[in-house]
């Protein structure tokens, strides 16, 4: 048992602001006030705790998850890997990584979702896991597919994932989305753009790697993700009484 | 040169979009896929304390109700402790005091039933009033909003909470307390999250 320090405090100038008037949903939807600076008590150092019980082995094979038997989706195959680190570069093991996504043509399992493209019987789009003790995950999957959006008349999604990971402290709790190497829709997005610095941006973008990809069978990417970092010491002794 | 610090920076958030129900309360998006889903039951069956239900909106700045939201609670039992290694104390079997809460996509309503927090100790050994930690993620949201919410009837160990204090606007603490009522026997705490406008909620960065 570590004695409960405090997470690094985010940098809001990397994340993007709450207001961006480009992405036209944020406008009425993004706090006025600033946000009241807290620092961490045991209530953001925990979270919630998950174990092999609360979901099945195959969740994050999102080719099989919802296929019938002996079908595919289809699409092009590909396995999302890498893993979590926090920002001491330390793996974050045993943590819950949710994804979801839209099918090879763009279109999501979502009764809300009234986009034109055609639905896939053998793809659910979502999917889950836990690290193993090194921080790593896989998922397979196949690779989405663009889909138009209503903000400008003319905007569109690069392909993406959703990804959604906790760590060990409710503080850490993020949801980001996972782009693709060489999309040319990735500099159009006004979603990907309400972020302020472009090398933020290449941090959400999943490298090719052709290392882990499986010959005539499934392409891969890499995507490493990073978590708020912790202190290793207590500088502030009085965190838990006195 | 002065040394590199070697820090990795943390992964920028993104917005969850209009669909995160689909990976994250499936069910909701309109599909079975998953044995179980997570986060439906927060105390569990045997946890000790006050049952409650906790119900409300999330209104934008037009003050039109949010029905695409997903929130989460993480809250103590009621003794005060939290299901996590690190903190002092024990809970009862089953209760992770997690919970993932989808609003009505018609009317925007959500509801969780749970049980009461205890206080819990916060920093130079000053309590903090009982509460429920929230995260509220949905389209338009480009980082997920945290907040609290506070007891109506817990008003003596509010007005000694350290968070509620560090609001300088004291206009504003009101926005964290959710207001008790009963219905049919039960106890219903009602806690509508505003977005914007004259009432917008306090958010923290934590
Ligand atoms: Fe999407």
């Amino acid at each position: 048992m570590t004695k409960p320090a405090e997470f690094y405090q985010r940098d809001r100038e990397w994340h993007p602001p709450a207001l961006d008037r480009n992405y036209k949903t944020s406008v009425a939807r993004s706090p006025q006030y600033p946000l009241i600076s807290l620092e961490n008590t045991a209530s953001e150092i925990t979270g919630p705790v998950f174990g092999h019980n609360d979901f099945a082995p195959t969740d994050n094979d999102l080719l099989t998850n919802y296929a019938q038997p002996g079908q595919a989706p289809v699409g092009e195959r590909i396995i999302v890997h890498g893993r979590v680190l926090d920002e001491n570069a330390r793996p974050v093991p045993n943590t819950l990584v949710e994804i979801w996504q839209a099918n090879a043509s763009g279109k999501y399992r979502h009764k809300k979702d009234a986009y034109l493209g055609s639905m896939d019987p053998n793809f659910g789009g979502c999917g889950r896991t836990m690290t193993d003790s090194d921080g790593y995950y896989y998922f397979r999957t196949v690779k989405p597919g663009a889909y138009p959006w209503r903000n400008w008349v003319n905007n569109w999604r690069p392909a993406h994932i959703h990804i959604s990971v906790f760590g060990t402290g409710f503080a850490q709790r993020l949801i980001t989305q996972l782009y693709f190497e060489g999309d040319p829709l990735i500099d159009q997005c006004p979603i990907v753009k309400t972020i302020p610095d472009p090398d933020a941006v290449q941090q959400l973008i999943a490298a090719l790697d052709m290392n882990a990809s499986i010959p005539l069978d499934t392409l891969a990417y890499k995507f490493d993700i990073v978590l708020r970092g912790r202190r290793s010491k207590l500088f502030e002794n009085r965190l838990e009484g006195n | 040169m002065k040394q590199k610090l070697n820090y990795l920076k943390e992964t920028p958030s993104q917005t969850a979009g209009p669909f995160v129900h689909i990976g994250l309360a499936p069910g909701a998006a309109g599909f079975d896929i998953y044995d179980q889903e997570l986060g439906t039951d927060i105390a569990g069956p045997n946890a000790c304390g006050e049952r409650i239900r906790v119900e409300g909106l999330v209104i934008d700045g037009i003050g039109s109700p949010v029905k695409d939201v997903m929130l989460e609670a993480w809250q103590a039992n009621a003794t005060g402790s939290y299901a996590h290694p690190e903190h002092p104390g024990d809970v009862e079997d089953g209760f992770r005091g997690w919970g993932r809460v989808i609003t009505n996509f018609e009317t925007g309503e959500w509801g969780f039933d749970t049980i009461k927090p205890g206080p819990v100790m916060g920093r130079y050994g000053q309590m903090m009033a009982p509460h429920i930690n929230l995260w509220i993620v949905a389209r338009g949201i480009n980082v997920g909003l945290n907040t609290r919410l506070y007891f109506s009837d817990e008003e003596e160990a509010n007005s000694a909470d350290p968070v509620i204090n560090l609001i300088e606007w004291e206009r504003r603490r009101k926005t964290l307390i959710a207001q008790r009522v009963e219905r049919d026997g039960a106890t219903v705490y009602r806690f509508d999250i505003c977005l914007q406008g004259d009432n917008e909620t306090v958010f923290f960065d934590i």
